[in-house]
């Protein structure tokens, strides 16, 4: 091998690689992968934090697009559909949302709810058809008044219970009364029924002016659905019980409120064997004028009128749809769907916002903090020692009583949140600062003239993104849950007609939790839901971002 | 010496930091305005009570008048008070029980508390690190991704979620328990009869799910970590069972972290769930802390506030001095 002395090398074997201004390296065949792009790569491949990420979303979706959907608004209140089952004309047909609810009847309570779906079936028409018939039974052109009440009221008792059981208002119907057994010492029979919430609402007084009244009568006429029924004289209702029940249209005996049927009073006895349903009449207690003649309201003094509406469908007169909840109702009467939807409204805008000022603050503080360090960084050190000495509770309680006439509810609990949550930013970015600001790179960008700002911001503070966006994410949860928990202890007041919270929405519920347990099972499971998806979804980001603390939990 | 320096700079700092907010509490606290009981006698008896603790003077005690002492001397005279009144030192409850002093009542609500949670650590302790133990010896097998699965959901649900279910499938809907936890000892016959015991069974229940998962996650999490070190080769090498390497060497080191999070937990037993309390009406603190709150009962206020404190910062330098315990490496206050 020819051996060349490096150190004499001619002139002329030396070329240009290359002679134009710029430098022509060799492109990368792929594209460069930077800090970012690599975290979401890692992301991407973790299965549990992409559901969880979607979840969120679709829980934001719900919030945001389900006031918009919906037929009813946040302000929506109905104060008679109060804590009612999902009920939904589509969802019914899957057997799903059927406003409907499994019950243990008696056969005195069974009996009444037959007699809800009898008088629905009451028809004005059909009984001025009969009664107009009697009037004229003479045949010779004169009004035979008492064979025309006479009629009217063979119109009335000619509706049989199972009439009534066929009813499309009737809460019970044939096919859900099923299974049936005895109990107790008096071996009192009791039936399985499924049993129609928002029909067992029956019949509710109303009291209306002149002008309000017309308008009802012609709507009634125009849709040609009967909201209007027979006034029920009251003065025959026997108790304070009853009186104010115009469910209690039919006469009935002092004991029990048992009905009267075809003129016999019922015993206690009739509770303990099987009561058949059967093509007996009630008898009514309804108001009549002085020519026995059925009227459908009850003077009240000045202008005002006393009805008796059959209360679904004066819904439909008042809103021009069907009750339509499509989770039901909340215990005040408000729209449980949208109330939700309001909940997490707060819920996410809040933490959002808590996210957005702890990072800013934190950021800054804990950049301050670990870059100038020395007497800087004690001074503040010790700020932070004292504010996160203060616990949550008691900053929330006092920003509450002191602030919260002043500023608003939910802007005072905000303060109060951001009063102690950026310590734990301001804390890992101060960490962080302390890792790098030795760093060689920095040490030349100074050289370079570098201001202090610049380095920290510019150079520095990059380094810490990846930690404090996880550490700020995973701060949501904890965020949600406090300010649940202090609606929920009443500590701060968010449920108002324009929104609510999903604590107050708890607790409200809390009082049904035996009997009506949808009213809690819907925020808690939303809460729930959220809790687990925003952890999980911080796990992923914390992994992704720092692959070399993967399974490391704090 | 080290280690003396450390702990005394601790708790002065520790008093700076509760003399702090001593004074921002008892600033905004004594913004609030105040409200007189509404009974004539029980008035008149707070006002004099408020006038012996230098908080007003009383002009007129048959009319009920009265002015308000300055902030400044009404908290002059609360830290006086806190080292010289032998009967209240933090003053007297206004409202919930007229006339008892606070400290008192303090001690009263803090046996069910301090029961009930001592009740849940018992249950949960073993079975958090249990479950972590086990996930971590399995890991990366189906048992494991149970486990660390339902680690995760338990973790997450809120405590108040876990307390709902309880109570409606074990009241309400089986029928097992009572509903609330006893108020009198009369009834219960003692803290530690079995009576009491099951009544405070459902709080106990909502109490541990959140703790167990939370054990078992920090468990699995520690140990994992130490289970792929080099000395856990080594000791292998050596001629160790997996099992003997795990107890010997994995355990104890595994442990360093996990044993001051479990003193931590016993110390803030002290001062209990305030959501779980107020759902099982437990007749604890966070019950009283939550009326205190309602009732605007400013003295409990202050000294539920103090005590909450005290209880958190003592639990953070006691952490902080038992690694140093624990692991002879670790020394606090080294530079």
């Amino acid at each position: 091998m020819e051996k060349i002395n490096i150190m004499d090398i001619p002139k002329n074997k030396f070329v240009f690689a290359q002679l134009d201004d710029r430098l022509h390296d060799k492109k990368f065949d792929t594209k460069p992968i930077g800090y970012f792009k690599d975290a979401w790569l890692r992301f991407k491949k973790n299965k549990s934090s992409v559901v969880a990420a979607c979840i969120i979303i679709l829980i934001v979706l719900f919030a945001l697009i389900a006031p918009l959907v919906s037929q009813y608004d946040v302000t929506y209140i109905d104060t008679t559909y109060n804590k009612m089952p999902a009920r939904n004309e589509f969802l019914s047909n899957f057997g799903i949302a059927t406003g409907c609810k499994d019950k243990q009847m008696n056969n005195n309570l069974l009996l009444r709810n037959i007699a809800i779906g009898v008088a629905s079936v009451f028809d004005w028409d059909k009984y001025y058809t009969a009664v107009d018939n009697g009037f004229d039974s003479n045949g010779d052109g004169t009004i035979d008044v008492v064979a025309g009440a006479a009629a009217g009221d063979a119109y009335i008792d000619s509706i049989t219970q199972t009439d009534g059981l066929n009813s499309p208002y009737s809460p019970i119907s044939l096919d859900s009364i099923g299974k049936s057994w005895t109990s107790g010492a008096q071996q009192y029979y009791y039936r399985d029924v499924e049993i129609d919430l928002y029909n067992e609402l029956g019949f509710r007084y109303y009291e209306f002016t002149k002008a309000q009244l017309d308008e009802l009568l012609i709507w009634q006429e125009k849709s040609g659905i009967q909201v209007i029924y027979p006034m029920i004289d009251t003065t025959k209702n026997i108790s304070s019980f009853n009186f104010n029940n115009p469910n209690y249209w039919f006469k009935h005996g002092n004991v029990g409120y048992y009905p009267i049927i075809n003129g016999t009073p019922l015993t206690n006895s009739f509770l303990s064997e099987e009561y058949d349903i059967n093509d007996d009449y009630f008898e009514d207690n309804y108001l009549r004028n002085s020519e026995g003649i059925v009227q459908y309201f009850e003077k009240k003094s000045g202008d005002n009128y006393r009805v008796c509406l059959l209360y679904y469908n004066y819904y439909i007169y008042k809103n021009n749809h069907e009750p339509s909840f499509i989770l039901g109702t909340d215990a005040q009467g408000y729209d449980m769907c949208v109330r939700l939807a309001s909940g997490i409204q707060l819920s996410l805008l809040l933490s959002v916002s808590i996210f957005f000022i702890n990072f800013l603050i934190g950021a800054i503080y804990g950049a301050i903090e670990g870059y100038y360090g020395g007497w800087a960084d004690m001074i503040m050190e010790r700020i932070t020692d004292i504010l996160a000495g203060v616990p949550f509770i008691v900053v929330a309680t006092l920003f509450q009583l002191h602030l919260a006439h002043k500023v608003g509810v939910v802007p005072s609990l905000l303060f109060s949140f951001v009063m102690t949550g950026w310590i734990g930013t301001a804390y890992r970015v101060r960490t962080q600062f302390y890792r790098f600001k030795n760093q060689e790179y920095v040490l030349a960008a100074r050289t370079l003239g570098a201001r202090d700002i610049r380095l920290m911001f510019k150079h520095i503070f990059p380094n810490t993104l990846g930690t404090i966006i996880t550490s700020s994410v995973l701060a949501i949860p904890g965020t949600i849950f406090s300010e649940s928990m202090l609606s929920y202890l009443g500590i701060i007041n968010l449920g108002s007609s324009e929104g609510t919270s999903i604590g107050t929405l708890l607790a409200s519920g809390r009082s049904y939790l035996g009997t009506i347990p949808h009213l809690i099972f819907w925020p808690s499971l939303v809460i729930s839901m959220l809790m687990i998806s925003f952890n999980l979804f911080g796990n992923g980001l914390r992994d992704a971002f720092n692959p070399s603390l993967r399974g490391v939990e704090e | 010496m080290y280690m003396l320096k450390y702990v005394i700079k601790r708790v002065l700092l520790m008093i700076l930091t509760l003399f702090v907010i001593m004074t921002m509490c008892f600033v905004l606290v004594k913004m609030l305005p105040f409200q007189l009981p509404l009974q004539k006698s029980q008035a008149q008896a707070t006002l004099l009570k408020m006038q012996a603790y230098g908080y007003l003077t009383v002009t007129d005690i048959v009319a009920l008048e009265y002015e308000i002492n300055p902030i400044g001397e009404q908290y002059v005279n609360y830290i006086k008070n806190i080292f010289t009144n032998k009967e209240a030192p933090w003053g007297y409850s206004w409202k919930i029980k007229t006339g008892e002093p606070v400290n008192d009542l303090i001690i009263d609500r803090m046996p069910p508390t301090i029961i009930l949670n001592v009740y849940s650590l018992i249950m949960s302790v073993p079975l958090g690190i249990g479950l972590g133990i086990y996930a971590a010896l399995k890991k990366n097998k189906w048992q494991d991704h149970v486990v660390s699965t339902l680690v995760m959901v338990f973790v997450s649900v809120p405590s108040y979620v876990y307390a709902f279910l309880v109570q409606y499938l074990l009241f309400f809907k089986w029928g097992l328990f009572d509903s609330a936890v006893i108020d009198s000892l009369a009834e219960a016959g003692g803290w530690f009869t079995w009576s009491m015991f099951k009544s405070m069974l459902m709080p106990i229940l909502s109490l541990s799910f959140g703790t167990i998962a939370g054990l078992a996650r920090f468990t699995r999490a520690e140990l994992t970590e130490v289970l792929t070190s080099e000395f856990m080769l080594l000791a292998r090498t050596k001629g160790l069972t997996k099992g003997q390497a795990t107890v010997r060497h994995a355990l104890n080191n595994a442990m360093v972290p996990i044993l001051p999070t479990i003193i931590s937990m016993f110390i803030n037993i002290l001062s209990g769930s305030l959501i779980i309390e107020t759902i099982f009406s437990v007749p604890g603190i966070g019950k009283v802390y939550i009326q205190s709150i309602n009732q605007l009962d400013y003295d409990l206020f202050m000294g539920l506030t103090m005590f909450y404190t005290v209880i958190g910062l003592t639990a953070q330098i006691l952490v902080d001095l038992s690694y140093g315990f624990i692991d002879p490496r670790i020394r606090m206050g080294a530079r």
